[in-house]
């Protein structure tokens, strides 16, 4: 344990002394924190801690877009937080594009790792085109309990 | 009502008609709603000043556009509003995860921003799935992760208290994950500590099967609770579920929090947990932040309930 954390010990055991024998508790300083787990603090201070971070800004939120193009091909609708058709069949080189309907989030992450969506909003979509035959099982990152498959031919 | 709770199956939980309040006692008083299990209505009387107390908020979903809350962002400010309001500076604020809707730069500057309004020495987070999207939470570790650990779990003493802040939304299979290293870090974590030690852990998703159809479960969760078994007093802390909920396995007690975004179905309560768009007026009861204190001296944390209302 290196030694800077000494000196935050000492401050949390005279804390704890004061909290055995004060008569007036609402006086007491707010306890202090010892970290374990890194070289520096985790968390942020809050506005009685230090002053505000620098670099951080207030502008409002992009709203969220998926890819803008639905590419012609073979389509995957998100409804009700569900992938529609659970199984679609495509033959290899096909293009699949899936559009979320929800509004709710999602995105469409393969079990191999072979693709992996940005989040997708509402009306949302995103397209991959599968080269080779197989089987390829695939989630919502977000909600992993929506599962789905799409079935590659030759 | 806690003994009914443990020797109740799941699924008979769920089908208790009283589901709701089956495992958790709930009491109105003057507009706050105060949970607390059996024999430890009393803490929450303790006079003075607790030996440690802190703030919950949690799904704050910046970013989220959608007719269940148009404005998300004002809820959350009024959530932090209602934190400064407490009456004296919380030794710290946890904000449980999904801090964002979809994880984008903006969104994260956004949310930080506005906690550094909040009146408290410390800020601390854990990230939700909505928090790492698309990148195994790298937008999120850029933001909030300094000084933490691996993927960004970390723990700290307070007060004669040790917490424990795990990361359990990467690398989902269905439900929450903590993974090898996570559990790793847990044991080692803990093993210096005397079994005396009241400890509390956060998470994003709950670390009890709260219902584990829609994820709201954590796969490796009893690895973890099993470091935890000889302590007298381990309290679990959690988001995501978007309701208040508690549960008593054996020395550990679990609490969901609400929201400050928007409310989501009771579990098994329709095909999905979509965003349930309430009846104009009712959100702000729905929404809410969560005081936290522990007494030295006491096994058992006491926990208020208020709504944004």
């Amino acid at each position: 344990m290196p030694g800077r954390h000494q000196g935050a010990r000492v401050v949390l055991l005279a804390v704890l002394l004061l909290a055995g024998c004060s008569s007036s508790p609402q006086s007491q300083p707010a306890p202090s924190v010892t970290f374990g787990s890194g070289a520096t603090t985790p968390g942020m201070p809050g506005m009685s801690g230090m002053p505000p971070m620098p670099g951080a800004s207030a502008s409002a939120p992009a709203p969220a877009t998926g890819s803008p193009a639905a590419v012609a091909g073979d389509a995957v609708s998100i409804d009700n937080m569900a992938f529609v058709p659970a199984t679609l069949t495509v033959r290899a080189g096909s293009t699949v594009t899936w559009t979320n309907h929800d509004e709710e989030p999602h995105t469409v992450a393969a079990s191999d790792g072979s693709f992996h969506s940005p989040g997708m909003g509402l009306q949302g979509t995103y397209s991959h085109t599968f080269p080779t035959a197989g089987k390829f099982d695939y989630i919502c990152s977000i909600h992993p309990f929506m599962h789905a498959t799409v079935v590659v031919t030759q | 009502m806690t003994d009914a709770a443990h020797t109740m199956s799941r699924r008979q939980l769920i089908r208790h008609s009283a589901w709701f309040g089956a495992a958790v006692g709930l009491a109105v008083v003057g507009g706050e709603v105060i949970s607390h299990i059996a024999g430890t209505a009393d803490a929450a009387r303790v006079q003075g000043r607790p030996t440690l107390r802190f703030a919950q908020v949690s799904d704050s979903h910046i970013g989220f556009t959608g007719k269940a809350n148009s404005n998300v962002a004002s809820s959350f400010s009024q959530a932090i509003d209602r934190i400064n309001d407490l009456g004296y500076p919380p030794d710290f604020v946890i904000h449980t995860g999904d801090l964002t809707h979809l994880a984008t730069p903006d969104q994260f500057d956004q949310v930080k921003q506005m906690m550094t309004g909040l009146r408290t020495p410390h800020v601390f987070t854990v990230p939700g799935e909505h928090d790492s999207v698309d990148d195994a939470g790298q937008k999120y570790r850029s933001a909030f992760g300094a000084g933490t650990r691996g993927d960004g779990w970390y723990s700290f003493d307070i007060a004669g208290v040790h917490v424990i802040a795990l990361v359990n939304t990467l690398n989902l299979k269905k439900l929450g994950h903590l993974g090898a290293d996570q559990l790793d870090f847990i044991a080692k974590d803990v093993a210096a500590l005397s079994s005396d030690t009241p400890v509390i852990v956060f998470s994003h998703i709950p670390l009890f099967a709260m219902y584990p159809d829609w994820g709201w479960g954590t796969d490796d969760a009893a690895q973890a609770l099993s470091n935890l078994r000889r302590f007298s007093s381990v309290t679990c802390l959690n988001g995501h579920v978007h309701q208040v909920f508690s549960k008593t396995e054996g020395n550990v007690t679990f609490y969901s929090g609400t929201t400050t975004a928007y409310p989501l179905p009771h579990p098994g309560d329709g095909p999905a947990p979509k965003p349930v768009t309430l009846p104009a007026g009712k959100l702000h009861d729905a929404l809410g932040i969560r005081e936290v204190s522990y007494t030295k001296g006491q096994n058992a944390l006491a926990l208020k309930e208020r709504t944004l209302q």
